[in-house]
């Protein structure tokens, strides 16, 4: 530091989230999730006092893929399905950018599925929003890879057959190094996700179970309505036992591999005795993710995983960083090559 | 010149303009190997050269069939050359299939070389040769000088105490014929038994038994009775003074962009995804880390140049580079790029199609994919290379004006002049153009509102990258308001869009070279009008059409779209137009319904080159008509 920065005041530049908002009005229906969504990153990009020049927002196509529009930072809305490998060129290419995506269930592991798995497994720094709907939004109401069973959509009228994706176990299985379950209509803890999204140096995955109101509004009402949701839902912490219930009197207890549902009182157990949270174990994360193929077992959110890993874009930066030890050649030095000759 | 050791007898060496040589033989013979030492060796030797590759697309077709054959043709010469040689001149054929499937391209006269190993009665019928038929022995080859040498035998016989295993030491039997040709055309070893030591810097063994195959060789035409009559040959060399080196068209397209992103002040970005025969430009430039190139090997083709576009977004040189079906799973994304209007480099190298179809052979069949392959009205450059060497620059124009225009660049090469090599005097940094990208300032408080959208005098906006304060923005795939860049669905506002893209590149014509003709009058009755990996062939024989005394003109086109502005000129002074083309007649499309004229097209659809002979039949052909 010069002496001259030390005599500055800096003052401290304080963002708002409405200093995120573009001045494109969001095109989203009235009730639709992705406006809770919206709003909360923009709160995030806040909390992060990160420049908005040093931010850029990478979609594909479907409706939550206008995200970009809807902030006052740098932004691509790509074409469908290849969101990933847009954002990974750009932080390859751009390691300083703080870089998020906004894609769809449809989006992210049907048409864009192979760059979803591939993408998670090189682990570039990206925050990536799965706006998981369960349906096709923008092209009115077809069938997702994550739609139930026996769901009945314009191209499925006698029920879905094709068994659906379990998003936290493929991002698992992928090589992810983040995994996090949110829910549009809890802001504050879809807000704190998004945050941990964002700490988290290397690919993270945050799956919002979002709300379509005109093709799919019951996907989610089990875990939406009061009554239900304290037992249908389970909020996992690290360190903290796995309780749920209305009075927190539930809980999950591992016997072997396999979870049971158990009830503290009932079954005359302690919070000792019951599953602790662990975001290192990938072991335990792979049961937590396979809690969604079980109508037994109430749904986690929260983050399931974290795992630090050397990112893409600091690998390929640490091998041209090693090539060049002894400088970069010259132009020169390049057209000239390895294998020249001299004829006399 | 290293002779290993002094001549025993008084063999004759008679001096020659220009010698085309096949080596041929099973794909596990290591025949791409020998001829590319031979190709080296003569480069380095002073001669001019050009040098074709051929071989199947499986790595082991079945050994010893017509499937499995992989030839390495050159024709190295005193004088410069275009092509690898109509026909050759010497063939070496290591086993009966090689002979058999290349025969017919063998001038009149020619040498066979023949390991005999290779003829005995399980190759024969491999070969498909009937059963009791030997083409050594039976006469069938009386109109070509033959040797059959007992290569096989020979090498077992040096290498017997080498310490190899008795495989190893077989496969070292290319080394015998290298060795044998070095010898035939007064050719050193030296440069080939650098590279075999360099090679084998871990296994001494396996370099000196390789250099004593080679050197086995060499004595035994020293030493044999057989080559007494024929004597040894030279092609003195002629290169004029300087620095060369031997590249591929591969090779020259990677050199290219990583030249462009050094003169453009960028950092190099390449997304692609292995595909035959385009790899070698991934590879090559995956090799260049310490002028900073990153390469992403993708997952796929459509990630390979959305990965591009991402980085082309964040202020790189953006590339990708495919062959014919990669391209086509890259056109949703290249219109993208159209309306994104970023630069981007397409490096498509043709191979015959459609489908996978010839993998390993040479088409010039995707010139309409690039010229319209795309979904909506998505006008960009197209331009072609005509010669291995000739890759680099206009791979380098490609970048320039992909950077300078804001738009996406289909560079088209092929198999062959991918594949192929021929020597190049290496350039000089300040003879390359200048390439300037227009980088939107950065925006203060209380200057005018930023547009991504606003245009210059050429049409072109803008290149507004991350990280510049002030310039946020959102651009993508929906049809945007002019000058705003915001989505709009406006009937008007999309016909103004499509008319200024289509009109931002037609003006690209404004700052290419007008056409030159290459060859011959600049009037008269035959104008032979080609354009890519036909260069060398159209070149050669319009050479000897003028020796012959034909009023005809070579002019080879490197910019398809948009066209040299003084083409139609061009046209109006001869009487006759003939367009070559390694497809059914794609060009000759776009230039009657550009120019509302009449060419005579001529098609060759086989997976192979011209060669010279075909065309010039063609020239004459037509001059007769006239």
């Amino acid at each position: 530091m010069t002496d001259n920065d030390t005599t500055m005041t800096v003052q401290p530049v304080v963002r708002t989230a409405k200093d995120f908002a573009s001045t494109q009005e969001p095109k989203w229906c009235p009730g639709c999730g992705d406006h809770a969504v919206l709003q909360q990153l923009k709160s995030v990009l806040a909390e992060l006092n990160i420049a908005p020049e040093k931010i850029a927002c990478i979609s594909g196509i479907g409706c939550s893929s206008r995200l970009p529009y809807y902030l006052a930072t740098y932004g691509v809305h790509g074409i469908h399905g290849r969101a990933l490998p847009m954002a990974t060129g750009l932080k390859a290419a751009r390691p300083d950018l703080h870089i998020w995506v906004g894609t769809g269930d449809g989006d992210a592991l049907s048409i864009g599925g192979n760059h979803f798995i591939h993408t998670l497994r090189r682990n570039p720094d990206l925050n990536i929003i799965l706006f998981n709907n369960e349906i096709y939004g923008l092209t009115k109401g077809q069938y997702s890879p994550t739609s139930k069973l026996g769901l009945k959509t314009v191209t499925s009228p006698a029920g879905v057959i094709d068994h659906p994706f379990n998003t936290a176990a493929l991002t698992i299985g992928s090589g992810g190094t983040f995994f996090a379950r949110a829910f549009d209509r809890d802001g504050k803890f879809l807000r704190s996700m998004l945050n941990r999204a964002a700490q988290h140096k290397g690919t993270s995955l945050v799956e919002i179970y979002q709300n379509c109101p005109i093709f799919n509004g019951k996907a989610f009402e089990i875990f939406a309505s009061p009554e239900n949701k304290a037992n249908n839902t389970i909020y996992v912490e690290q360190g903290k036992p796995l309780l749920f219930g209305p009075d927190k009197n539930k809980g999950i207890k591992l016997d072997g591999f396999t979870p049971v549902v158990v009830e503290l009182e009932k079954d005359a157990l302690s919070v000792n005795d019951l599953w602790i949270h662990d975001e290192a174990d990938i072991n335990k994360a792979g049961i937590l993710a396979r809690f969604a193929d079980s109508d037994a077992l109430p749904r986690p959110f929260g983050v399931f995983y974290a795992e630090n890993r050397i990112t893409y874009e600091d690998a390929l930066t640490g091998q041209i960083n090693d090539a060049q030890q002894n400088g970069s050649p010259s132009l020169a030095d390049l057209l000239r090559g390895d294998n020249s000759y001299e004829i006399k | 010149m290293t002779d290993t050791k002094k001549s025993t007898r008084q063999v004759t060496v008679t001096p020659k303009t220009s010698v085309s040589v096949l080596f041929a033989g099973d794909s596990g013979d290591g025949m791409q190997l020998t001829g590319t030492q031979f190709a080296n060796t003569v480069a380095v030797y002073g001669t001019d050269l050009n040098t074709f590759p051929n071989f199947p697309s499986e790595i082991r077709a079945p050994a010893g069939t017509i499937a499995g054959v992989s030839g390495f043709q050159l024709q190295f010469s005193s004088k410069p050359v275009y092509t690898p040689g109509a026909q050759f001149d010497v063939m070496v054929a290591m086993n009966s299939a090689a002979l058999k499937a290349n025969l017919k391209n063998l001038h009149q006269g020619g040498i066979i070389i023949a390991s005999l190993d290779g003829f005995d009665e399980k190759n024969l019928k491999l070969a498909g040769y009937p059963e009791g038929v030997n083409p050594l022995e039976d006469g069938s080859l009386e109109n070509y000088t033959v040797f059959s040498v007992p290569v096989l035998q020979l090498t077992r016989e040096a290498l017997k105490e080498s310490g190899l295993t008795s495989r190893e030491i077989d496969r070292c039997r290319n080394m015998f014929v290298l060795g044998l040709l070095y010898w035939l055309y007064t050719l050193p070893l030296d440069s080939t038994i650098a590279t075999l030591h360099a090679k084998f810097k871990k296994n001494l063994l396996m370099a000196e038994a390789n250099i004593k195959a080679m050197t086995t060789g060499y004595n035994f035409g020293d030493e044999t009775e057989l080559f007494e009559n024929l004597g040894r040959f030279d092609i003195a060399p002629q290169k004029e003074p300087g620095v060369y080196r031997r590249v591929t068209g591969n090779e020259a397209c990677a050199i290219a962009l990583t030249a462009a992103s050094k003169k453009a002040g960028l950092e190099l970005f390449l997304g692609s995804y292995p595909i035959t025969p385009a790899t070698e430009i991934l590879s090559t430039l995956a090799k260049k880390k310490k002028y900073g190139v990153k390469t992403y090997q993708a997952e796929d083709e459509i990630a390979g140049i959305v990965s591009s576009i991402g980085a082309a977004y964040g202020g790189a040189l953006a590339a990708t580079n495919t062959s014919g079906p990669g391209l086509a799973l890259k056109t949703e994304a290249l219109g993208l790029a159209v309306i994104l209007e970023l630069p981007l480099v397409v490096i498509n190298v043709q191979r015959g199609g459609p489908s996978t179809g010839l993998p390993t052979k040479t088409e010039q069949s995707d010139l309409f994919m690039a010229m319209y392959g795309r979904h909506g009205e998505a006008p960009l450059p197209v331009l072609a290379a005509n010669s291995p060497v000739d890759c680099f620059y206009t791979t380098y124009e490609a970048a320039r004006i992909a950077i300078e225009h804001m738009t996406p660049v289909i560079c088209l090469t092929d198999g062959y002049l991918a594949l192929s090599s021929e020597p190049w005097k290496v350039e000089n940094p300040d003879n390359l153009s200048p390439i300037t990208p227009r980088f939107q300032p950065e925006r203060k408080e209380g200057d005018a509102p930023y547009l991504p959208y606003k245009r210059d005098d050429r049409q072109v906006r803008t290149w507004a990258i991350p990280g510049t304060k002030g310039l946020e923005h959102r651009i993508g795939g929906l049809e945007k308001q002019h000058e705003t860049g915001n989505v709009s669905h406006d009937p008007e506002n999309h016909e103004l869009m499509t008319r200024l893209r289509a009109e931002k590149i037609a003006r690209i014509a404004d700052s290419i070279p007008l056409q030159g003709i290459d060859n011959g009058p600049l009037k008269g009755d035959l104008l032979v009008l080609g354009w890519g990996s036909s260069y060398g062939a159209i070149k050669t024989a319009v050479e000897h059409a003028l020796e012959q005394g034909f009023s005809v003109a070579h002019a080879h086109l490197r910019y398809i779209s948009p066209f040299p502005k003084n083409l139609r000129e061009i046209f109006g002074n001869y009487k006759q137009i003939l367009i070559p083309e390694i497809n059914s007649g794609q060009l000759i499309h776009i230039i009657r319904d550009t120019f509302l004229i009449a060419p005579v097209g001529f098609s060759k659809v086989q997976g192979l080159p011209f060669n010279e002979t075909e065309i010039l039949n063609k020239i004459t052909d037509l001059i007769k008509e006239l």
